[in-house]
This record gives C-alpha cells, sequence and structure tokens, in this order.
C-alpha cells in the first residue's frame, strides 16, 4: 500500500483514468460494431427466410468451439490480472501466454472454417453465391465482414497482450503498476462480447 | 490519492473468475441447445436475452466493472442507452416497411 502512496507521489500516475481513457475507446468500438449490427438487423428484418438458409450452411461446431475458446482466454486473462496483483510474476505470464494460445486456436479455427466455406464456394463475389438470392448474398457478405473485422481485433489483442507480456518479463509491469495489462485485458473482454453476439446471430438462427 | 488506496484493496479472487467462466460454458450450452428448439420468432429474443446475460458477466466480473467508480457505470449505461435509442429509432421506421 505505501509503495503505491509512493509511486503515486512522486510519478505522475493515474490508474483510474488510464482505465477510463481504455473505456473510451471501449465505447468508439462499440459504434464501430454497432453500426455493423444495426445494418445485420436491418437486412435480417428484410430477408428473415434467407437468413435463416444460409445460417444453416454454417459449421456450427467450429461455432461453438471457437465460442469455448473464447471464453476459456477471457477467463486466463483475467486470472493473468489477479496473479500480478498478487506479486506471482511467473503465473501470470504462464496465464497470459495461454491466453495469447487461445486466440491463436480460435484464428486457426477461423481458418479451417473459412477454408470449407471457400470450398463450397461460398465466398464474396464467387459464381455459387451470386446464384443465390440476395438474401443470402448479403448474409455471407455481413458475415465476412463482422466476423473477419472480429477476427482482426482477436489478431490485434493478441498482439497487445504479448507487447504486455514483455513487459511483465522485464519487471515494467509488476505487482504495483500493472496498468497496462488491465487495459489489455479490458481489450481481449470486449472483443469476446463482441463474439458472444455474433455467435448466436450467424450460427444459431433457424 | 484515496483512489489509488482503494483499488489496491480490490484483489479479484480466482474462484470468482473460475465460477463466472462455469456460468458463461453453462449459457453457451444452453443457447446451442434452445437453438435446436423452434420458438417461431422468440428465437432471436432468447438468443439475444442470453447473449446479454453472458456480456453482463463478462462487463461486471472480468472487466471489473462491479469494483469501478460510479462514473464508469453511468458511462457504460450511457453509451449502451445509444445503441438502444439507435435500435429502437431504426425499427420504428422499419417495422412498417412493406416488404
Amino acid at each position: 500500500m505505501s509503495t503505491q502512496e509512493h509511486v503515486e507521489e512522486h510519478v505522475h500516475r493515474d490508474d483510474i483514468r488510464s482505465r477510463m481513457g481504455m473505456w473510451l475507446f471501449l465505447f468508439s468500438e462499440l459504434l464501430l460494431f454497432g453500426g455493423l449490427f444495426l445494418i445485420y438487423s436491418v437486412y435480417r428484418f428484410m430477408h428473415p427466410h434467407a437468413f435463416s438458409i444460409a445460417s444453416k450452411e454454417m459449421n456450427t461446431f467450429f461455432g461453438t468451439m471457437n465460442t469455448i475458446i473464447l471464453l476459456t482466454s477471457s477467463l486466463t486473462m483475467a486470472l493473468a490480472i489477479a496473479a500480478i496483483q498478487r506479486g506471482k510474476k511467473i503465473l501470470s505470464i504462464c496465464l497470459q501466454i495461454t491466453t495469447i494460445l487461445f486466440g491463436a486456436a480460435f484464428m486457426v479455427n477461423k481458418f479451417l472454417e473459412w477454408s470449407a466455406e471457400f470450398r463450397e464456394g461460398n465466398f464474396p463475389g464467387s459464381a455459387v453465391l451470386q446464384s443465390k438470392p440476395q438474401g443470402q448474398i448479403l448474409y455471407f457478405g455481413l458475415y465476412y465482414s463482422m466476423v473477419g473485422l472480429h477476427g482482426i481485433h482477436v489478431l490485434v489483442g493478441m498482439t497487445v497482450i504479448a507487447f504486455m507480456l514483455r513487459f511483465t518479463i522485464k519487471g515494467v509491469i509488476n505487482k504495483d503498476n500493472y496498468v497496462k495489462l488491465e487495459a489489455a485485458g479490458l481489450y481481449w473482454h470486449l472483443v469476446d462480447i463482441i463474439w458472444i453476439f455474433l455467435f448466436p446471430l450467424f450460427y444459431l438462427i433457424t | 490519492m484515496e483512489k489509488n488506496i482503494t483499488h489496491k484493496e480490490h484483489t479479484h479472487s480466482y474462484s470468482i473468475y473460475f465460477l463466472v467462466w462455469l456460468a458463461l460454458i453453462t449459457l453457451t450450452g444452453l443457447t446451442a441447445a434452445v437453438a435446436g428448439i423452434n420458438f417461431g420468432k422468440l428465437s432471436v429474443v432468447v438468443a439475444i436475452v442470453i447473449a446479454m446475460a453472458k456480456s453482463y458477466l463478462v462487463l461486471t466480473e472480468f472487466m471489473h466493472l462491479k469494483m469501478e467508480q460510479k462514473a464508469f457505470k453511468v458511462f457504460v449505461f450511457v453509451a449502451l442507452l445509444f445503441l438502444t435509442i439507435s435500435f429502437t429509432l431504426l425499427f420504428t421506421d422499419y417495422s412498417f416497411y412493406v416488404r
């Protein structure tokens, strides 16, 4: 406790505002994905039947697996912060590596899933897709843009956590100063929340 | 300074995280299971409600919103309120759209 006060007196550091800044950034992400969800809702409202047919072509197994992977990665991220709070550096490092590996597993799954879709000819601009009704074309367009944008976020999250890992190893992130890791965690959990909505909307609708 | 000290006091417990994770996995199983049942137009409502419950758990526990100052909660509430307003206004229009 005294260390924290000491640091606060001599180095200008404000963890609360740092986290607030991160939250403000997350709100901009909410706008980004919120807009896409708005488009999804309108198109689905206008083409309910086509969306239902197109979603049946989705591989629910991949979707469910990826949900479990991402939820578990959120757990390991939260635990990594709890560990560094207790000064357990090695444990925190291991948990951060696990989080990155889960992120990688998510992307591998995504790669396999998209490869399968591409083999079936369900990719934007393909002859197979162009011959389908407009609603299904819109569905696949939204699927690739929203899930793709989410995938980019997973990659960015993995990169950010990799930097945090380096900071933790070097001791920049430590028991008394872990706000960077908290901010990275917030980003990772937001990516998780977005997937929580993408999963039922693209894989489970009937 | 006072604020930083309060923050330090919140050492997050491991066990809560495991419980939250268990709840999230259970809800995922639930949402996948009920997807097989045809609720008609209610299907999407059920899926969204479960997704919201999961998000609530992630926001309050994993993202520590529960322990943050009130300002954080107000911010998140306002952000979500405006998203809700966007959807509501959009559908006050599209609900009357004749296909």
